[in-house]
Parts: C-alpha cells; structure tokens; sequence
C-alpha cells in the first residue's frame, strides 16, 4: 500500500505564507482553489489543453493543473487576486475591459496571468508572435481578437 | 489518478538507486505529461521521485570537442531562448518554440522531452485495447480513427507516433543522450534513444529501469546559417504536428556539403534517411533536388485509411522547408509556413 501521509509544505501566495498539509496527489489548481480558499483560478479541461488555470510561481507563468502543490513547496505564486484590486487594476485588466477581451469570463483569469507572464518574459514583439505566445490559451466565446488588442495596447503603452 | 507517495531528492545517485531498486517509483521533473497520463490512469506510481531539486543539471556547459552539454533538467524555454542555443543552434530553439505552449515549455524540462508518450488516443483511452499500454491486447488504431498516426517504422502492434518537436530538432543535430544508472554512465546517439514498436510497442525507448538522462550532448555543428523547422497541424498553433520537419545545410561553393533532415509525426521516432542525406551532397540546393530527396525519405512509407495525405504532406513539407532553409529569416513565429 502507498504510504498516504500528508506532506508539508509552505507556499507564498500573492504575498501571504501558508503552512499546509496536502496528500501528494493533489494538484496546485486545487490546493489553490479547495485549500486556500482563492477560486479565481479556474479549472477548464485540467488537462493541460485549456491555459485556464494559468498561474505565476516564482514569476513564470505555469498550469497549476498539471503541477502537484507537493513539488512547488517553498514557491512563490500570484493568482489573479495577486494581479491588483478593484481599486487598482493592473493594466492589463484595464486593456482588457478596453478592448472587449471576454464574453463569459471563464477563461479571463488564466488569459490575464499568461498575458502578464508574457510581458515579463519579453520574447513577444509582433503581433504574430503575441499571438503564437498567447496559444496556451483558449476561448471557446471567441474573444480572442479582443485579448491580442489588449495585450498589444498594454506593449505600446510600456514603450 | 491512484494514491502514491512523494519523496524530494537532491542527489543523482539517491534518485537512481531508489529508482532502480524500487519498480513502482517514477521520476517526476516537469511534470507536465506524467501527471495528465496518471489522471487519465494510464500511468501509475507507487511513490514519485521529485528529482527537480538534484544540482548541476539545470544548465548549459562547454563541451572538450567544441560542442555543448543541455542539461536535463534545464526547461525547455530556457533552452530555447538560451543566448548559446539561440545563436549556434537556432534549428533547436525553432523547434523548442513550435511545441505545446508558452506555460507548458516554461515546465517542461530537456529530458522529460525524450520521456513524453504517444498522445495516441487510443492509447490514452483504458477501455480500449493498446499494444503500447497493455502489451497482447491489441492495437485500436490500425483500423480506427487513424489520421494522426504513423506512416514510416509501423507495424500491426503499433502505428502510433513519437509526438515531440524538440527531438525531431536534437535528432537532426546528431544529439547525444548522457545516461546515469547504477551501474555507471553510458552515451547513446540520439538515433538509438528512442525505438521503432518491432514486437515491443510498450517500449517507446532504450532507457533501463532506473536510469535517468542527465544530458543531452551538441556537437560543434549548429547549422547556424541554413536552418528551418517547418510543422504542419490541424490549427496554427499548440496542437501536435501531423507531420513536422527539421533541416541543416551546410552550404559551400553554392553546393550542399552536409545536409541533415529531420521528420517528426510521421513514426514512432524522428525519422532521417542517411540515403536521402547522401543524395543531397554535392548538389545544388534546387526545389528539384529537394523533392527528389524527398521522394527517396517517404519511399516505404505506408498510410492508413485516414492518414494516406500524410505522405504527400510529408514530401511537400520536406521541400518548402528546405527551400525556407535557405533564407531562415523567413521562418514564422511558431514554425508556420514561410509567406
């Protein structure tokens, strides 16, 4: 028989350390959502396929689906409640209201960690290459072009 | 996914003695296929070895014959947009960046890469027979939905293909794979690495129970100056390659002195052809000897009924990538065709 014991382990989520105890199985997404209590992470096909449970650990954007929280123990990561506040929108959650980039939302907090992990990384200049780097990403409303608008204004406006 | 334990290394050897010792132990690095194939209860573990934390192989070194060392826990983005890998061995970070997707290559690492499975879908699906996931039980896809399957290497146990984009690259640049054991290191050339399904179909490579890769060696030739990867699939981007090709020339007195490819999505492991290679030197670098080279790596390819375009899609692909080899600024972000 499999040893079952809880391990644990400490995560830095947007700012604030948490101390939990998580059977090995269980994925970051829901350690994130189930543990900690934070839903805005979603979870669409949690399979990999989908970029809907995008999330930042120690800056990189990741799928928090296919990542058990066991391996992560010691990361830092920012959800999109780690992203800004009501009050204080990160500019690409304003482009995003801007340019129309969502219908029925489920995949809006996965597109905005990519979009900000994408910014970071700095590797996507052209439209096309937005493009190709947002991928990860799907929209089944179809807002797609809405998101590559919001992310290009984002660009202009860091230049 | 089944109940299993989890225990974090941070020694090579410790992870491969607890691994050679114990069958039921898998290694975990990225994570990103081994844990989907146990939610689907295709793979299972008794514990999992996390060997992220084990030093010294997360990155890129000299080697003494002019080549370099990746090593096998560095990931994939990070190979990809490495400053090295970028300038001497651009064919690679191609064709890095055409696979999967911007998070998932943030994930996963070099050696996971060689590690991943068919994503046969029949083989992803336990109510159904699969040679590959339960040996003896038959093969679904022969006479099933067939389009994204083999047409070079099959046989009736398995017509399933190797989906990486990433080898199709390292197999093109005669990559070496470093190996540790416990019974010492050993070297394989790429082209040994990995397996056509013969009477063993589960068996996707030669790596032994409880060996680990630790590297993946360079030789000095990048074919930095005529490169492309070209791949082809049913959406722009982030699907798997129906069929995807890698190419390198090495071009002097406007004749071909070397030239290397590549096909991806077309076999149970990248497929080269040392006689289409041959035929290529000492030619001019024409649309006329490309598909003549082309014509003579497709030659014993067989389809199916749904995959038959494939070999047409195969040769075409082999030429208009050889042609974008010639120019490769006008490669596309994502490995797209060239306008």
């Amino acid at each position: 028989m499999p040893d079952q014991n809880n391990q644990s382990i400490k995560l830095r989520v947007n700012g604030q350390d948490h101390e939990l105890e998580l059977r090995p199985w269980v994925s970051l997404l829901d350690a994130l959502r189930h543990t900690i209590h934070l839903t805005g992470t979603k979870k669409g096909c949690d399979h990999g396929q989908c970029g809907a449970c995008t999330v930042l650990v120690d800056g990189k954007r990741v799928l928090s689906c296919l990542t058990l929280a066991v391996m992560k123990d010691g990361a830092e990561i920012t959800t999109i409640e780690g992203i800004g506040t009501e009050e204080n929108l990160h500019p690409v959650q304003k482009a995003f209201i801007e340019h129309d980039a969502f219908q029925c939302g489920y995949c809006t907090p996965g597109q905005i960690c990519s979009a900000v992990g994408l910014l970071s990384e700095g590797k996507a200049d052209s439209r096309e290459e937005v493009q190709d780097l947002m991928s990860g990403n799907l929209c089944r409303c179809g807002a797609n072009r809405g998101i590559i608008n919001a992310i290009m204004a984002v660009k202009q406006d860091m230049r | 996914m089944n109940n299993f334990s989890y225990t974090k290394v941070t020694d090579l050897q410790h992870a491969v003695s607890l691994l050679s010792e114990n069958k039921d132990h898998k290694a975990v690095a990225g994570g990103t296929n081994i844990i989907d194939l146990m939610k689907y209860f295709v793979t299972e573990a008794d514990t999992l070895v996390d060997i992220n934390r084990i030093s010294g192989l997360s990155d890129i070194t000299d080697t003494e014959n002019g080549g370099i060392m990746l090593g096998a826990l560095m990931t994939n983005a990070d190979t990809a947009y490495h400053p090295v890998i970028e300038s001497r061995y651009p064919l690679l970070s191609k064709a890095i960046l055409a696979g999967a997707s911007a998070q998932i290559r943030n994930m996963a690492t070099n050696g996971g890469n060689l590690m991943q499975r068919t994503r046969c879908y029949y083989f992803y699906d336990p109510a159904v027979p699969c040679n590959k996931r339960e040996p003896g039980s038959g093969c679904s896809a022969t006479k099933g939905y067939n389009r994204i399957h083999a047409i070079l290497g099959h046989n009736d146990n398995c017509i399933a293909v190797f989906p990486s984009d990433m080898c199709v690259g390292l197999a093109a640049l005669d990559a070496k794979v470093h190996i540790s054991g416990s019974q010492g290191e050993r070297v394989l050339p790429f082209a040994d690495f990995h397996r056509l399904p013969g009477d063993t179909p589960h068996l996707d490579n030669n790596l032994q129970a409880g060996e680990l890769i630790t590297g993946l060696e360079l030789p000095e030739e990048g074919f930095s100056e005529y490169y492309s990867y070209l791949k082809l699939r049913d959406r722009n981007s982030y699907a798997f390659a129906l069929v995807s090709v890698a190419a390198g020339f090495d071009i002097e007195g406007g004749l071909i002195k070397e030239a290397r490819i590549a096909l991806g999505g077309v076999a149970h492991k990248p497929w080269r052809s040392a006689e289409a290679e041959d035929y290529l030197k000492g030619k001019t670098p024409s649309e006329e000897h490309f598909a003549e080279a082309a014509e003579i790596m497709l030659d014993e390819a067989q389809g199916f009924e749904h995959n038959h375009f494939k070999i047409a899609l195969a040769k075409r692909a082999i030429v208009r990538n050889s042609i974008m080899a010639m120019n490769p600024g006008s490669q596309r972000p994502g490995a797209k065709p060239s306008l």
